[in-house]
């Protein structure tokens, strides 16, 4: 019983909004070790995570790119910023899955009687999948390199890319965060994350021109996220203008992250007094 | 500092889910330093009571306060100062035992360092440090009850929430886990203990409170109980009909009080409510061994939660999953001859 004379410490009550923020990123880092070690202990979810995009890749190139016209430049270079932003748009999901499962758990209610931060668990979650995503966005590279994407960018501007990407991968996080707190089946999170990433993934210049579609469809193509990020990400990459697509994908991932990083996490400390 | 106030105190707790009523006025009460054992069948709100004491749950109505802090208002104040154990083994399958213990000491604030040598005392002492480094999934069902048990402990919480600790383990499991816990009410901690088998409460709890349908409908200690219950019965299950008689009249002389003896012809089964149990049990088992009567079955058995409810409520407990480590004549039919 010797053991037992470790006090009580630590109490969080009238914390100042600093050390509040602090305990919340600290917190959410050790539950962020938490998810990452995970990932290697369950090496189907990241095998078929890293698989279905590659699919995509070569369904793109071979089977469907022979078909569609992009003007002067290969196929192949202009798809590959479109599934950069897919892999991350689509991987996003992991992180709504992953929430439902924890919550359907008893180790939810062990978090919820300790004296962590309320975020902790959604801050661990979204920074884990940004790690494993840009894992994945690394595979994909590779992949794009055997298939003969050939980018022409400089440092600043593969830094530039990999940077808008992580933060679309944080904000796309933090929807599905939400959708998986509001769904909370473990089954009915990935057919209910479809419904907003499949629009926005595919009527997007991901993977064709927008000026092909018609004019409706092509008003909410050239006004939404993801046509942002793939363009600035196609303009870094390949060296092109990038215009004002930079900073419109930058205020879209900013805006998002405002709106639901608040929603998730008081959704979350909702729960609490069901 | 408390001033004699109770440790664990609630008044008038109620919770509905949607039309169910999980507690319907209760109150409970435990002095610092020892245990309280709530006693009830499954759906009798147990659990509900234990989430919010735990700051888990928000009640509908009353109030509760643990350690001198209300569970609702002073909520973040609180969890410092608590430990749980729920149900279900509440610790991460592909973590590692260390792992587990590590992350829950993290996340209650401990420096790193600190966090990880309380992992390995607590790994010594729950026996589980050759498993340490290995997936809790690979774990079997005593080994993760003791690893659970032991991150409720990672901070030594003054106050400790126990629910249901050793459903679903084996007898052997079970042993062990209540050893551990009479070790940790040894040190002074308050224990709040929820269970459905009396012989646990009555081990472990220095108190018990009966609940049913969300209430409490009895307490006291578990000797004050088991006197309204009626205390243990000697039982023989003789081999020829023909001895029954002769056995019912060597139980007799052990009657507790004015009992009468039970005759049950079908089953050639005999029993009697009996005082100070090992005693008479010897002495009945020297008769029936001098007289020649041949036994098939003979033994004591302790009233059982359902002895309890039929006592207290008239009616029995809704059937339970099946009641791991007890005797084996627990499930004979309730119908007796006088």
């Amino acid at each position: 019983m010797s053991a037992a004379t470790t006090g009580p410490h630590a109490d969080n009550s009238g914390q100042s909004l600093r050390s509040r923020l602090y305990w919340a990123l600290a917190d959410g880092l050790v539950l962020a070790k938490r998810n990452l070690v995970q990932i290697p202990r369950i090496p189907e979810l990241l095998i078929f995570a890293t698989i279905q995009p590659v699919m995509f890749v070569l369904l793109f190139r071979y089977v469907f790119g022979g078909a569609i016209d992009v003007g002067s430049q290969s196929y192949v270079n202009y798809l590959m910023a479109g599934i950069f932003a897919q892999t991350v748009a689509f991987g996003s999901m992991t992180t709504g899955i992953g929430l439902a499962e924890d919550l359907s758990r008893g180790l939810i209610d062990r978090f919820r009687s300790l004296p962590m931060a309320r975020s902790a668990v959604l801050v661990g979650r979204t920074i884990a999948d940004l790690v494993r995503n840009m894992f994945v966005v690394a595979v994909m590279l590779a992949v794009g390199l055997l298939v003969g994407f050939r980018p022409g960018g400089g440092a600043t501007g593969w830094v530039a890319a990999i940077g808008l990407l992580l933060l679309m991968s944080f904000a796309f996080s933090w929807i599905a965060a939400t959708i998986g707190l509001l769904v909370r089946n473990v089954e009915a999170v990935q057919p209910a994350s479809f419904v907003w990433l499949f629009p926005l993934t595919f009527a997007s210049s991901a993977f064709v021109l927008t000026s092909t579609m018609p004019s409706w469809l092509r008003a909410f193509a050239e006004r939404q996220p993801i046509t942002q990020v793939v363009d600035a990400v196609r303009g870094f990459l390949l060296d092109e203008p990038v215009g004002s697509a930079g900073w419109q994908a930058l205020a879209w991932c900013v805006g998002i992250l405002l709106v639901f990083v608040p929603l998730a996490v008081s959704l979350y400390r909702r729960m609490t007094a069901r | 500092m408390m001033h004699g106030r109770p440790t664990i105190l609630a008044e008038g707790l109620k919770k509905n889910y949607g039309k169910t009523r999980a507690l319907n006025g209760l109150d409970l009460e435990a002095k610092e330093g020892t245990v309280l054992g709530l006693l009830g069948p499954n759906g009798a709100g147990k659990t509900t009571a234990v989430r919010i004491l735990a700051t888990l749950l928000m009640p509908d109505a009353g109030r509760a306060e643990v350690a001198g802090l209300d569970v609702v208002g002073q909520a973040d104040l609180l969890r410092s100062r608590i430990g749980l154990t729920g149900q279900y083994a509440a610790v991460d399958e592909y973590l590692t035992g260390r792992e587990n213990l590590e992350m829950f000491g993290r996340l209650y604030r401990l420096p790193k360092t600190r966090a990880r040598r309380r992992a390995d005392e607590l790994l010594e002492r729950f026996d589980l440090t050759d498993a340490a480094s290995r997936l809790v999934k690979t774990y079997s069902g005593g080994m993760r009850r003791r690893l659970d048990l032991a991150a409720s402990l990672v901070v030594s919480p003054p106050v400790l929430f126990l629910d249901e600790p050793t459903t679903g383990l084996d007898p052997r499991s079970r042993l062990a886990v209540w050893d551990l816990i009479g070790e940790l009410v040894t040190g002074g901690t308050t224990l709040l203990l929820t269970t459905q088998y009396l012989e646990e409460a009555d081990r472990l709890a220095d108190r018990i409170s009966v609940i049913d349908s969300g209430r409490v409908i009895a307490d006291g200690t578990s000797g004050e109980l088991k006197a309204r219950v009626g205390g243990e019965r000697l039982e023989v299950t003789v081999v020829y009909e023909d001895d029954l008689h002769a056995a019912a009249r060597m139980l007799r002389p052990y009657a507790q009080g004015e009992g009468d003896v039970f005759v049950d012809v079908d089953r050639r089964h005999a029993s009697v409510t009996v005082a100070g149990g090992q005693r008479p049990l010897a002495a009945v088992v020297r008769d029936i061994d001098a007289s020649g009567v041949e036994v098939e079955d003979l033994g004591l058995r302790r009233p059982t939660l359902d002895d309890v409810f039929l006592a207290l409520t008239g009616h029995a407990t809704q059937p339970t999953e099946d009641e791991l480590g007890s005797s084996p004549l627990d499930d004979r039919p309730e119908k007796e001859i006088a």
